[in-house]
């Protein structure tokens, strides 16, 4: 594989139409009452309302801790779980509501790689079987001869030996059956990858090879990424903008530089800072934020901004009139600077790395 | 150290305890410590040789990726081990013997000398009883003369040292009315609950999000604080040792290949390996996108291992003089041991990985090396070093 440099530091601005258009996109789980007639008493807000763009060519990491609604974002957007409302546009075309068979020729375009990489493939078909699925059952290749070919030339291109295809999966490693199901995902040519947390259960050393090939492919092929994680030294490693989710909303989104180095959101600033460098020096002359609690609950989210229970600044920092602000009125996702949004009435520029 | 009533816990975390002022420094002394486990593929050698000295007040992390043993060596130290584990060596405590020692004479050192802390709070605590109950029971475990009242009162401010909101009110729930991060701090207020003077913390924030992880690893400071205790904490994750160790110990494959002072063992690596797994993560504080320097391969089967370097597969630096023998650990200065014949290669090097690992390197290369196929690396990031 050729070594292909990254050096412009700075991401392409968002030129064109998005690939991926998120418009009030929500998921609400029911919560059924536990008598005879089992009655919907509340609804888990795993996705409460949020927009989002994906542009061609180019990485949207979406990160946040367990909980927030991001793996069930990509789903949603997927149709694998129909969403409650909202909108995904798939270059121009509406995928809500779409049935199964509607949804079919367009996963052609966006395909998924899962983060379980021990669960997500078939333990009962060699690699080579995975990998052709879906060029069978999108009848894309004819003829025995071109598909081993077109295996051989994906199982090559994440990194595997094609000699190996006869093989189970039970006989790689958690590494290369990501890459496994890489490839698979590869086997449509797909516009778009939804890839969720595709290297949070890999060891440190395989999980960098797995980033390489991911960058590798994306500049090769041009692909878009939703890259959803909760790591975010990965995420700043790959994306070209990020979004961060609390709760089932989106309460920052930027370019990449700008949001790790003027974060504006307590929320982002604190989970930066939460974050440990393998850097001695550097750690011991950090100051962390740490917060208080836990996530609450999102079957019954804190009224106002969803972050105020936990957030340092409206504890610690603002007034009594604006604190009331933070209980009554949900912050929007407002523009600060250009190209640089954040939800919360108080957003302001810290330095926490 | 008698751990006396309930205000023992009160001076201030400035104030010298006990335990660091005894005769000797050296708390715990593992010596040449082996662990086999029968297995129907054969005999795996999961700890091959763990050898280390921790002193009283430091804390000493030792790092590794899924099956490198680190866990499974702070359990033999414990003495938790199934009883088909075959166990060699020497483990001290203070000068006591630990091996062989009889499980009853054991659980006076355990929790009381030596306590632990695992990484799932969501099966070390018993989901079928009260919090009060399960601290009350380690601190009555140790001390007879211990009223209920007094146990009850002394738990209390226990809970509410390591954070725990309203504390006389949750010793009376059950672990699953607690958050994880919480559970945690149950956890580690049991394991403080009798002044250790060693703790082992196995993975403590592994299975809790970043934010937790920063207020566990706050708490898990006021323990030693409070405790005087010296601590062994086993993780994969090089930025939270960053932060907290005075010396690390890397292990691959069972052994330990390097160990040294924290500066020394990040800034100056001298076992390629360690090099490798520092040039292999991303940073989140790099402001260029710089690729990564992945190890090829994976780490080997502990079946019936070949002779020479286990690391020699993966290592860029690899020569046929690698395979003759495994390499001991060998001081290369400064309190600095490393396990590899060609460490004077790695002076100068620094933390500049990409000079010696090859960041194209595809891992095609490690199916084919596997003589059967099927490869050791266990790839789950919560590894617990099963084998």
């Amino acid at each position: 594989m050729t070594t292909l440099e990254q050096e412009t530091s700075v991401p392409a601005p968002h030129t064109g139409e998005p690939i991926l258009e998120v418009t009030g996109l929500e998921k609400l789980f029911p919560i059924k009452g536990g008598g005879l007639i089992r009655r919907v008493v509340g609804h888990v807000r795993a996705v409460d309302g949020i927009d989002l763009e994906v542009y061609p060519g180019q990485v949207l990491g979406l990160v946040g801790e367990s909980g927030c609604g991001k793996s069930t974002t990509g789903r949603a957007i997927l149709n694998l779980q129909p969403a409650t409302a909202g909108s995904v546009k798939f270059r121009g075309r509406e995928l809500v509501g779409l049935s199964r068979s509607e949804m079919r020729p367009l996963r052609r375009d966006i395909q998924i790689v899962f983060q379980d990489p021990y669960a997500s493939l078939n333990p009962r078909l060699p690699v080579f079987d995975i990998v052709d699925e879906p060029l069978i059952i999108h009848d894309l290749v004819k003829g025995d001869e071109a598909l081993r070919s077109r295996v051989k030339d994906l199982v090559q291109m994440v990194g595997l030996n094609p000699e190996h295809t006869n093989r189970y999966p039970a006989d790689f490693s958690g590494g290369q059956r990501q890459r496994i199901g890489i490839a698979r995902a590869l086997a449509l040519e797909p516009a778009m990858l939804i890839l969720d947390e595709p290297v949070s259960a890999l060891d440190v050393s395989i999980q960098a090879g797995v980033i390489n090939l991911l960058e590798d492919l994306q500049d090769q092929l041009g692909l878009s990424y939703l890259f959803i994680a909760h790591d975010l030294s990965v995420v700043r490693h790959i994306s070209d903008r990020v979004a961060v989710m609390y709760l089932g909303k989106i309460i920052e989104l930027a370019d990449r530089d700008t949001l790790f180095s003027r974060p504006m959101h307590p929320y982002t600033q604190a989970l930066l800072s939460a974050i440990p460098i393998p850097d001695p020096e550097r750690e011991r002359r950090r100051e962390r934020i740490i917060l208080t609690g836990d996530i609450p609950s999102p079957a019954n989210p804190p009224s106002g901004c969803r972050f105020r229970t936990r957030c340092f600044k409206f504890a610690l920092e603002l007034t009594e009139d604006q604190k009331e602000n933070c209980i009554t009125i949900e912050p929007p996702l407002a523009e600060q600077e250009p190209g640089h949004t954040s939800a919360c009435h108080y957003s302001a520029v810290r330095t926490v790395l | 150290m008698t751990s006396g009533p309930s205000t023992t816990l009160s001076p201030a975390p400035g104030g010298a305890p006990a335990a660091s002022t005894s005769a000797s420094d050296t708390l715990l002394e593992v010596t040449d410590l082996n662990v086999r486990f029968p297995t129907e593929d054969g005999i795996v050698h999961a700890v091959r040789g763990v050898t280390y000295t921790l002193r009283s007040g430091e804390v000493l992390a030792v790092v590794g990726e899924s099956g490198s043993g680190k866990s499974v060596t702070s359990l033999a130290i414990m003495g938790l081990l199934p009883a088909s584990a075959d166990i060699s060596g020497s483990v001290r405590y203070r000068g006591t013997e630990l091996l062989g020692m009889r499980d009853k004479s054991f659980s006076k050192i355990r929790g009381k000398g030596v306590a632990m802390i695992f990484q799932d709070p969501m099966t070390s605590l018993d989901p079928v009883y009260k919090i009060g109950f399960q601290i009350s029971e380690t601190l009555r475990a140790h001390d007879d003369s211990m009223s209920k009242k007094d146990a009850r009162d002394r738990g209390v401010e226990l809970l509410r040292l390591v954070g725990i909101p309203n504390a006389d009110e949750r010793i009376d729930q059950y672990p699953h009315e607690f958050s994880g991060g919480m559970r945690q701090r149950v956890v580690i207020a049991i394991a403080m609950a009798n002044q250790p003077d060693v703790i082992i913390a196995d993975e403590p924030t592994t299975a809790l999000d970043v934010t937790v992880q920063a207020q566990i690893l706050e708490v898990l400071n006021t323990a030693m604080a409070e405790t005087g205790a010296a601590m062994v904490l086993i993780t994969h994750d090089l930025g939270v040792v960053a932060g907290v160790a005075d010396r690390v110990l890397v292990m691959y494959a069972g052994r330990p290949v390097e160990l040294g002072h924290v500066d020394e063992i990040y800034y100056r690596p001298r076992m390629p390996y360690t090099l490798g797994l520092l040039g292999s993560m991303p940073r989140l504080d790099a402001t260029d996108r710089q690729r990564l320097t992945p190890i090829k391969g994976s780490p080997p089967s502990l079946v019936n291992m070949p002779p020479g370097c286990p690391f020699g597969p993966r290592c860029p630096l690899h020569i046929d003089a690698c395979d003759a023998e495994e390499p001991p650990l060998m001081e290369v200065g400064g309190g600095h041991l490393a396990a590899c014949i060609r460490s004077e290669e790695l002076v100068g090097t620094g933390t500049h990985a990409e000079e010696i690992f090859d960041a194209t390197a595809v891992d095609d290369l490690l199916i084919t090396s596997g003589s059967d196929g099927t490869v050791a690396e266990v790839g789950s990031s919560s590894g617990q070093g099963q084998v």
